[in-house]
């Protein structure tokens, strides 16, 4: 199977274009977020406060990495589960979000939304966290510097694999393919 | 009596919790050999590859394992006539910690207050539970846990009457509820009987035993064996994304309990599994 090749930011041109099972090699800046990073953004929306960057086509990889050993750009950098920032991730997706690096399924409400907004969620592989810190060339702190290893920071990513796990047509990989191997 | 040396206890935990979290237990990365064989899904089978090349990174020391670098559990067997040179044993672990969470950069992941959330900043407090037995002897096992599995384990206080299909049945439907969020394939550890805290500590305790490595109970090892098969016929496989691989082991840990009581605990290990024995 050969792997697609993908710029930051995303278009919904990009994004139409892939479907759920799609292996893609992510080039670009991706920004770092998990619980905490969710919790602060969206309390800055609810109280119309300005985002610490533009959301518009960007992509979010739920990450909080281990520190960086001297030399290296970051320490391990392996996804999160997902599951945990669905009830965050609606508003984000309706200012302009395009794109999700998790692993674990996604709600509903969040795969509606996503189909609404035509945006995509991509699986990286969870517990490869040596592996994937070789894709991150650089790394540029952008807010909630006091979270630590929850900070929302900026990433450089060349080739970051990483499988379309939903779609924008809400395919999902996580439904489908497990029916498949079901015995 | 004999004197256990306050520092040596620090620095062996130090140690021992650095090395879990930078080389995949060789148990381990024998059975993702083993799984890239059977596993019937190409995606599957190209995942298992990529977590055998991280391992090999990992072991160069560029990063850990996985970047949640866990929280730390101990299970210590305290010998009655070991005397501490200075301190106390729960304070030289927690130390240790403290030590291998900086000197090893890795992840700090515990958080002071469950509601107020704030991070210690050391990974301390450990988790640990001591086993006072008699004689000099001094071992301690650790485990780096991880919370993306920990947080899909379970516990349920069963009928008597729901018998060995109802635990496998809770099982089961405890697996399928983790799909793909606790980083499969995983390690199952399972307790049956005691108490709800009984349970839960040798669903954990089980996690501690080498991979595959079966319970010495003819019956138990039977159910273990069952589980396994019933798992991976799941079709969740390697991270959810479909498959024949979900589970590399089952482990099964089983304790008297009541007469009107049948509690059973599910705590599931990614593949991640970090485990290590000292003997002091």
């Amino acid at each position: 199977m050969s792997k697609i090749r993908i710029k930051t930011p995303l278009t919904t041109a990009v994004v139409e274009g892939l479907k759920a099972g799609d292996e893609v090699l992510i080039s670009g800046f991706i920004y770092t977020a998990r619980d905490a990073a969710h919790m602060r953004l969206i309390a800055l929306m609810d109280e119309h406060q300005p985002l610490p960057m533009s959301l518009e086509g960007e992509v979010i990889y739920y990450v909080g990495p281990s520190p960086a050993r001297p030399g290296e750009v970051i320490g391990a950098c392996g996804p999160t589960t997902s599951y945990r920032m669905d009830s965050l991730t609606v508003p984000l997706l309706k200012l302009g979000l395009k794109g999700m690096i998790g692993k674990g399924d996604r709600s509903d409400d969040v795969i509606s939304a996503m189909k609404e907004t035509k945006s995509v969620y991509f699986a990286a592989i969870g517990g490869a966290g040596a592996l994937i810190s070789k894709s991150v060339i650089s790394t540029q702190p952008i807010a909630f510097d006091d979270l630590g290893a929850e900070a929302l920071v900026r990433l450089e990513v060349l080739d970051f694999p990483a499988v379309v796990a939903i779609d924008c047509k809400g395919q999902n990989l996580y439904r489908n393919a497990t029916l498949k191997y079901k015995k | 009596m004999r004197v256990v040396s306050f520092q040596n206890i620090l620095n062996a935990v130090s140690e021992a919790l650095i090395d879990m979290n930078y080389h995949v237990e060789e148990p381990i990365v024998k059975a993702f050999y083993q799984s890239i064989e059977t596993e019937a899904s190409a995606l599957g089978k190209s995942i298992l590859k990529d977590l055998i090349l991280n391992a090999e990174i990992a072991a160069t020391g560029k990063a850990p394992i996985c970047q949640d670098t866990g929280m730390v559990v101990a299970f210590v067997t305290y010998g009655q006539d070991i005397h501490m040179s200075e301190g106390s044993i729960s304070e030289a672990i927690h130390l240790g910690v403290k030590k291998a969470y900086a000197e090893g950069y890795l992840r700090k992941s515990v958080v002071r207050d469950p509601l107020k959330r704030i991070n210690t900043g050391d990974n301390t407090p450990a988790i640990i539970y001591y086993d006072v037995v008699p004689g000099d002897v001094l071992e301690i096992e650790l485990a780096a846990k991880g919370f993306g599995s920990e947080n899909m384990s379970a516990t349920k206080m069963l009928k008597p009457s729901d018998g060995k299909a109802g635990v496998k049945a809770f099982v089961i439907d405890t697996i399928l509820k983790a799909g793909s969020n606790p980083c499969p394939p995983i390690v199952v550890g399972v307790g049956i009987g005691g108490t709800i805290d009984k349970a839960a500590q040798i669903a954990k305790r089980a996690l501690f035993r080498d991979l595959g490595e079966p319970n010495t109970d003819e019956d138990v090892r039977l159910l273990e064996e069952e589980l396994l098969s019933e798992i991976n016929a799941l079709g969740i496989g390697p991270q959810g994304l479909g498959g024949t691989t979900t589970a590399l082991a089952v482990h099964v840990e089983t304790y008297p309990t009541h007469i009107a009581g049948l509690p059973v605990a599910v705590n599931i290990n990614c593949h991640a599994s970090r485990h290590k024995k000292i003997s002091l």
